[in-house]
């Protein structure tokens, strides 16, 4: 049996608590024995591209103390992978050589590490999946989340015109240029609303937020899910 | 002297303007659009794309890494058929130098080709302030020249013009066709080339081991300009050197199907000094004026990199940040990720200090590079830089928040403040509308989520007593 390690990332802990759990059920349907480090926080992503080296490493150091012992750590976030696997090794060296290679996106560990796609989800709806910036190219696995989708019943995927644009999100950037993070994230939803789906589908929470933030603003109340919890949803008994 | 164009207004404004003015907007989206797309199409022919840009960025590597011998070289066969060369430090050294070079020769008119560099050091406004006229000869130029404006894009720099509005600036009516505007531009221009005492270019490469310069074009009034008037004068930036002519192929392969998508752009033009005896064209004169303005220092630094830049244009095209707020608005004659990275890098910090912050990192701009530039880690790189210039408060809010969350226990006390805190704070259907600080700017536009009533680790810690 293969064991991991959740880190949940702090957007999701404080946020999206539901995501976490979806995350938890869809990994232990895979016989998959989840732990969860509670001394764990947040990867200092935002610190770092902030330009608050200092900060993000104290972070950094801290995140490679609490998966010191992991297996396989395993996170619902494209951008807090790459941060761990991109960033931490020139951050805090050697003492990140232990985590960066045993952290997985949680779609990638499903597929690479657990061998699955087909997890047996079921959800009757029309998506449009929204490629996440640092997934696609920091990481380079846009295929994984897009695998997995592909195997639920009864959903059908399509993806936005421009769907290599960024939806504007960029961590502390929607807020410090908030005017031209909401013009890219306006771009975006347009582009998303004309493919006439009914749920927006991602792999990391951050972007979700935010696009989901700015329909809200806008006053739609379009369905926007995890990857995790479509890949929860299913009718079971 | 860095940079010798400073941006009149200030940042947010620009962006205010630039967002505001939906017919820019579209015009920006329609062009960079088409010219990503065909990006695409033309690397996507070749059989391994990978493979070239890795060579590209090698070529160019090694070129920095062998700048001082290069340009030696480079010098002595320029100097050999009876050419000058001259390294200019900043930006009044240029200008000066072309001064002197037109004085020398009674030179009152001008033509210019496409050059970024001369717009680096603001050439034309030097120009006119000592009495001699300039005039842009590429279309784009033109129109911008005509318009009083600086270029919106390092290769199209008037694509935020739709053709209506070149059409107007050309004083033809607003739905003359694209060709028939060339032709009107060239008709006035062509009178212009005769009369022309001296022709200015820039280069998109610098050769060393056949000492010569490259120029690409599409239009080619380059060859105009380095023909038919007495003297040629090409000024380029000192990291355009490429070793060997042989690596050319390769690098204008990179240069033009990133850039426009084209195969070879139509003119490529290889200068190599003045003409020579037997020769029936080319210029009596030739001289070759390297900017240096702040780009040697950067060899050896974590910056190093972007001296690898072939100005290709590309990073704008896909940039999402580029494609809302268009090339005006950076404020710089260096646009987009490429111009975030290097207004600031050459300077005035003063005046583009704020540019990195300028990106949501989204990585576009490293993927489309054709030298593989690490735009979006040279971001981070200078924000770093940036920080101990960052006003105090935000400083302490990042390490406080830092401090905090370095420990679970801090963690969790700020949570559960920020918990109560949040309750004071207008919602509406339980998201919240308007908040203090940093969230402030998120608020401004988007409902922000409140923490949850249960966090994660809360709804574990119960399933798992
Ligand atoms: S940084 Fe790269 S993509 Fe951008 S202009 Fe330079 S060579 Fe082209």
């Amino acid at each position: 049996m293969t064991r991991a390690s959740l880190f949940v990332t702090c957007l999701v802990d404080l946020l999206r608590p539901e995501i976490g759990e979806a995350t938890v059920r869809v990994l232990e349907r895979q016989g998959v024995q989840v732990d969860f480090p509670e001394e764990q926080t947040c990867c200092g992503q935002a610190h770092y591209n902030a330009g608050y080296r200092t900060e993000a490493k104290a972070l950094a150091e801290h995140f490679c103390d609490v998966f010191a012992n992991s297996e396989n750590i395993v996170a619902p976030s494209g951008s807090c992978v790459a941060m761990v696997k991109r960033h931490y090794p020139e951050l805090v060296g050697q003492r990140a050589a232990g985590v960066a290679s045993r952290c997985w996106e949680f779609t990638g560990y499903l597929r690479h590490v657990v061998g699955v796609e087909d997890v047996g989800a079921k959800l009757e709806a029309s998506a449009v999946y929204h490629a996440s910036c640092h997934l696609q190219r920091e990481l380079g696995t846009g295929q994984d989340p897009r695998a997995m989708l592909a195997r639920v019943r009864g959903l059908q995927v399509t993806e936005p015109a421009d769907a290599d644009q960024c939806c504007g999100f960029g961590g502390t950037f929607s807020m410090t240029m908030a005017d031209v993070s909401t013009a890219m994230a306006d771009a975006k939803l347009e582009r998303v609303k004309a493919t006439g789906a009914s749920v927006l589908v991602g792999a990391d929470a951050a972007c979700l937020l935010h696009l989901e933030g700015r329909l809200r603003r806008q006053g739609c109340e379009t369905c926007v899910m995890h990857i995790s919890q479509v890949l929860d949803h299913a009718d079971r008994p | 002297m860095p940079i010798a164009h400073e941006p009149a207004a200030a940042w947010g404004e620009r962006v205010t303007i630039a967002l505001s003015d939906i017919r820019l907007r579209e015009n920006i989206a329609r062009s960079t659009t088409r010219f990503a797309a065909q990006r695409l199409t033309a690397l996507g022919e070749l059989p391994d794309a990978a493979a070239l840009r890795a060579r590209g960025r090698a070529i160019r590597a090694d070129a920095i890494d062998r700048l001082p011998e290069l340009h030696t070289e480079l010098r002595q066969r320029i100097e050999a058929r009876g050419g000058h060369v001259h390294l200019a430090a900043d930006p009044s050294a240029v200008t000066r130098k072309v001064i002197e070079i037109a004085r020398a020769h009674g030179a009152r008119r001008i033509v210019k080709s496409k050059s970024m560099v001369s717009e680096e050091v603001a050439l034309n406004d030097a120009l006119a302030e000592a009495g001699i006229e300039s005039l842009e000869t590429d279309l784009g130029e033109y129109l911008i020249q005509l318009a009083g404006e600086m270029p919106a894009h390092i290769i199209a720099p008037a694509l935020h013009k739709s053709r209506a509005e070149s059409a107007e600036l050309l004083g033809a009516p607003a739905d003359t066709p694209a060709e028939a505007l060339m032709a009107i531009a060239r008709a006035r221009l062509r009178e212009r080339f005769l009369q022309a005492d001296i022709g200015i270019t820039g280069g998109n490469f610098l050769v060393a081991d056949t000492g010569g310069v490259v120029i690409v074009t599409n239009e080619g009034n380059d060859r105009m300009c380095t023909s038919l008037p007495r003297v040629h004068i090409a000024i380029v930036g000192v990291e355009k050197i490429i070793a060997h002519a042989a690596d050319l192929p390769d690098m204008l392969k990179l240069l033009t199907r990133s850039a426009t998508g084209q195969r070879i752009s139509v003119y490529v033009s290889l200068i190599d000094g003045p003409r020579g005896a037997g020769e029936t064209d080319g210029p009596d004169e030739f001289h070759l004026i390297l900017l240096d303005n702040g780009r040697l220092r950067l060899r050896g630094t974590p910056h190093e990199e972007v001296l690898y830049c072939i100005r290709c244009g590309a990073c704008l095209n896909v940039c999402p940040v580029y494609r809302q707020i268009g090339g005006h608005a950076y404020g710089s004659v260096y646009p987009g990720p490429i111009g975030a990275v290097i207004s600031p890098l050459l300077g005035p910090a003063s005046a583009y200090g704020m540019l990195p912050k300028a990106s949501s990192l989204c990585g576009a701009c490293w993927e489309a590079c054709p030298v593989g530039i690490h735009l979006h880690d040279q971001l981070v790189a200078l924000r770093q830089e940036g920080v101990r210039s960052t006003p105090w408060p935000q400083r302490l809010l990042f390490a406080g928040w830092a401090a905090a969350w370095a420990g679970s226990a801090l963690y969790t006390a700020f949570l559960r403040l920020g918990r109560v805190a949040q309750r004071l704070l207008p919602h509406h259907g339980g998201w919240i509308r308007r908040a203090p600080s940093l969230l402030g700017g998120w608020t401004s536009t988007r409902d922000l989520p409140p923490i949850a009533a249960k966090t994660f680790r809360e709804r574990w810690a119960e399933r798992r007593p």
